[in-house]
């Protein structure tokens, strides 16, 4: 059959075009309905997925329509929990600057994805975060003080002082405690969807990555299974232009995230990440689509990361202030607030008092978190597993003995006595 | 105003959450006198330096990794990109397997490939490229193709505040593994030589570089090109009571306690770096356990199958009658490494010198 069209191909380029269409006699391949053809043609880049928007750079809603009932409320707690994330992050980076905590990540310039997109869901949707989505958290009710905690890593942090700053996880908010390899979480995130897919709750699952996550292996197995074994699970790409210092140019060609989709059979949008309405419906739409059909959705959100990438990195020694600067016109808050000042849900309220009464309900948070002590630090040998195995005991005998002896060499004022 | 604001709380406390200070001192290397003028280098510098020499020398090298192209995360590299412009020095894609798998492909057509993992802890998406295929390349094909001319560099070992994946010392899942050469330096001058033996080695190397060196290792690195031949430890101080193994920065802990042991134990220790851990030097430890007849090992990464049992079997295998006290590890614990445990977790000096203390009464 093959050879049969090969030589078609061959003798008869010019005197006839002939589309061999398989549906009665050839098999088809995989189920795709398939086409052949005598003229070769090399496909070369494919279509673009345009980029939903609803609010223009200035604020301007773009289409009444798509937004018929704006709930004031509603957009007011975009607001508020926006600008709640920018004043904890700049603490916080302030903290670690001063030695206080070891390590911080902000979000600056991508608050709008993170509340659109945590808004868009519902509370109990299971996220599997990478780590730049403390927002999606806020959103959900994790308290500030409970950030601080963490990062102080003191008793009451839930992780129990084990991971580094911003490595957040709440059962209670169906956020899986975040973890610093890059990518682990995607297909994690595939079998926990295909698990409520089995138990038919109607919920699912989102997974958040970076563009630069996005090039592990583990992101192609998650999108492979996900397509093949039907997954009602968003993946939430924030496509933030860099992964360190690596500009996005360097790190995939194509059309982007999105664009990835058609390839694995997954359904895909962009959304422009600095307008947090447009990503809060697009995250709704992606949801219903993912739990109604069963079935992978890809959202990629065009975003820039605006902060340094982490405490540990100076972003001047890769970009120039103008980049950034040219990316602080699109702020998400400065673009919500316009919105609302246009369309009368904006309240002088919101901007001074508020934001200070914030900022104070942060610091006071700091001081208070960094008197708490550390666990007591036998801790270290809890939870590697179920029960502390034999060997794990002898262990944390030895170190008692040791440390009773040398206890003046040991921080232990720093943590809880036992 | 903020930061006023954060700063003002600092009356307030007491302790300190943020990072913690060093966990050795790191004792320079004595300035070679053979080896022509030198320069004041820290490590990182001194890898920098390595890596400059060989794509100067070596018109077929690259190196590539993710952020590599502006100087890798720990500053390696830069500059490189300036100078050999971004076909011999470039950012890869984030993915560790294809880092390797690309390597050795370069590798394996005459290309010296210099990689870079960002860290210990996030090489092991590469690990089936590593174990199965560059490991195996030369067996496997009769010695048709191998991958010699690939090197992997990785920062490795604790940070004081890197919690449990920027402090891992993974190298004894790669010491089970036959068929690549791991080493790991102590400090600078150490690092240019090793690092530049690695990448001219006929084998593939995985080059660990503690990252708490980078910058608290400075020595008297020399200008020039120069070797430290891979499979040999180095004795650090000579003793006669107790034997005391080491790499990386545990070295450095371990000649604290040499002195410790001296001053209050009035003990003799022979410090040894193992330097290199595939393959390693049998003879060198074997000769000084035969002299003191006791040995402390010590490693940072966990007890169980950490590569001091390995040694210890070893040297209970070859100096069974001259040994006077069990061989004795002293190690991270065998859980994963946390984050504001690390103090206690740590083979710090006052566990190793308890060590030595029992040893020596034993
Ligand atoms: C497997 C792995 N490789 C490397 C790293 C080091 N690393 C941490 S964040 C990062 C960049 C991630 O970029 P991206 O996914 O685009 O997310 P962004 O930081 O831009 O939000 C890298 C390389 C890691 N954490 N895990």
């Amino acid at each position: 059959m093959f050879a049969k069209s090969l030589r078609s191909f061959h003798l008869s380029r010019k005197l006839y075009t002939r589309h061999y269409c398989l549906a009665a006699q050839e098999p088809s391949f995989n189920r795709i309905e398939t086409q052949y053809v005598n003229n070769l043609k090399i496909v070369e880049g494919t279509e673009q997925i345009p980029i939903y928007r609803l609010l223009d750079v200035d604020g301007e809603l773009l289409n009444a329509s798509e937004f018929p009932s704006i709930d004031k409320n509603l957009v007011q707690r975009f607001y508020k929990y926006m600008r709640t994330l920018k004043e904890v992050d700049k603490i916080l980076y302030e903290c670690q600057r001063q030695g206080r905590i070891s390590f911080y990540m902000t979000g600056y310039g991508e608050e709008g994805v993170q509340i659109g997109s945590a808004a868009g869901l519902n509370d109990d949707d299971l996220v599997f975060p990478q780590y730049r989505e403390t927002g999606v958290l806020l959103w959900r009710g994790f308290t500030i003080d409970q950030c601080i905690d963490q990062c102080f890593g003191n008793k009451k942090d839930a992780g129990k002082g084990k991971q580094m700053p911003i490595h957040y996880g709440s059962k209670d908010h169906h956020y899986v405690t975040v973890s610093s390899p890059l990518g682990t979480q995607l297909p994690q995130a595939v079998g926990a969807a295909y698990s409520y897919k089995m138990m038919k709750n109607k919920k699912c699952t989102i997974v958040y990555f970076g563009e630069g996550a996005a090039s592990e292996g583990d992101a192609h197995a998650a999108f492979n299974f996900a397509a093949t074994l039907q997954c009602p699970i968003i993946f939430f790409c924030r496509n933030n232009g860099y992964a360190i210092s690596t500009p996005a140019t360097e790190q995939y060609r194509g059309d982007g995230i999105a664009g990835r989709g058609s390839a694995y059979g997954i359904a895909a949008l962009k959304v422009d990440g600095n307008d947090v309405l447009g990503v809060y419906k697009a995250t709704r739409i992606a949801r219903n689509y993912a739990v109604e059909n069963n079935s992978p959705i890809i959202v990629e959100a065009m975003t820039y990361r605006r902060g340094h990438h982490s405490t540990s990195d100076d972003s001047t020694a890769y970009r120039r202030q103008e980049e950034i600067d040219q990316w602080k016109k699109l702020d998400p808050i400065v673009r919500l607030q316009n919105f609302m000042e246009k369309y009368g849900m904006w309240d002088n309220e919101l901007q001074s008092k508020w934001v200070e009464s914030i900022r104070k309900q942060i610091l006071n948070s700091v001081v208070q978190s960094e008197k708490v002590k550390k666990p007591k630090w036998q801790e270290m040998f809890s939870d590697v597993y179920h029960d502390l195995p034999p060997h794990l005991q002898e262990q944390q005998q030895y170190m008692e003995n040791h440390v009773k002896k040398y206890k003046q060499y040991y921080p232990l004022n720093d943590f809880e006595q036992s | 105003m903020l930061k006023r604001a954060v700063k003002l709380l600092r009356t307030n406390i007491s302790n300190n959450g943020g990072r913690s200070s060093s966990s050795f001192t790191y004792f320079a290397e004595k300035t070679p006198e053979n080896r022509g003028p030198t320069e004041k280098l820290n490590m990182f510098q001194a890898i920098n330096n390595a890596l400059d020499l060989v794509l100067r020398t070596d018109p077929s090298s690259v190196i590539f990794g993710e952020d590599v192209g502006f100087g890798g995360v720990f500053r390696c590299s830069l500059d490189l990109q300036k100078k050999y412009g971004k076909e011999r020095v470039f950012n890869t894609p984030l993915c560790e397997q294809g880092i390797v798998g690309f390597g050795i492909g370069l590798a394996v057509t005459g290309t010296t490939a210099i990689a870079e993992i960002q860290f210990a802890d996030y090489m092991f998406p590469a690990f089936d490229q590593i174990v199965n295929e560059a490991a195996k390349y030369r067996y496997r094909s009769g010695n048709l193709f191998n991958c010699g001319k690939l090197t992997i560099r990785t920062p490795s070992s604790a940070i004081g505040h890197g919690g449990l994946y920027h402090s891992q010392s993974p190298e004894s899942y790669y010491t089970h593994t036959p068929g690549l050469k791991i080493v790991i330096p102590r400090g600078a001058l150490k690092a240019k030589g090793l690092l530049l033996a690695c990448i001219r080695d006929e084998d593939p190397c995985i080059f660990f570089e503690p990252k708490s060196l980078y910058r608290a290792a400075t020595d008297e690195v020399p200008v020039g090109d120069y070797e430290c031949e891979l499979g040999k430890a180095d004795i650090l101080r000579t003793g006669t009571d107790v034997t005391l193994i080491g790499w990386g920065p545990q070295v450095h802990v371990l000649l604290e306690v040499a002195d410790l042991a001296k001053e209050k134990l009035k003990v003799n220790c022979e410090v040894i770096d193992l330097v290199s851990l595939l393959p390693w030097d049998k003879q060198t430890v074997i000769n000084s356990i035969k002299k003191t007849g006791k040995v402390l090992i010590a490693h940072e990464a966990p007890k169980t199958s950490g590569f001091g049992g390995e040694i210890a079997s070893t040297i209970q295998e070859e100096c069974f009658l001259h040994l006077e006290a069990p061989v004795s590890r002293v190690t991270g614990f065998d859980t994963p490494f946390p984050h504001v445990f690390e103090p206690f977790y740590l083979p710090n000096k006052w566990r190793c010198f308890e060590a030595v203390q029992n040893l020596v009464c034993f």
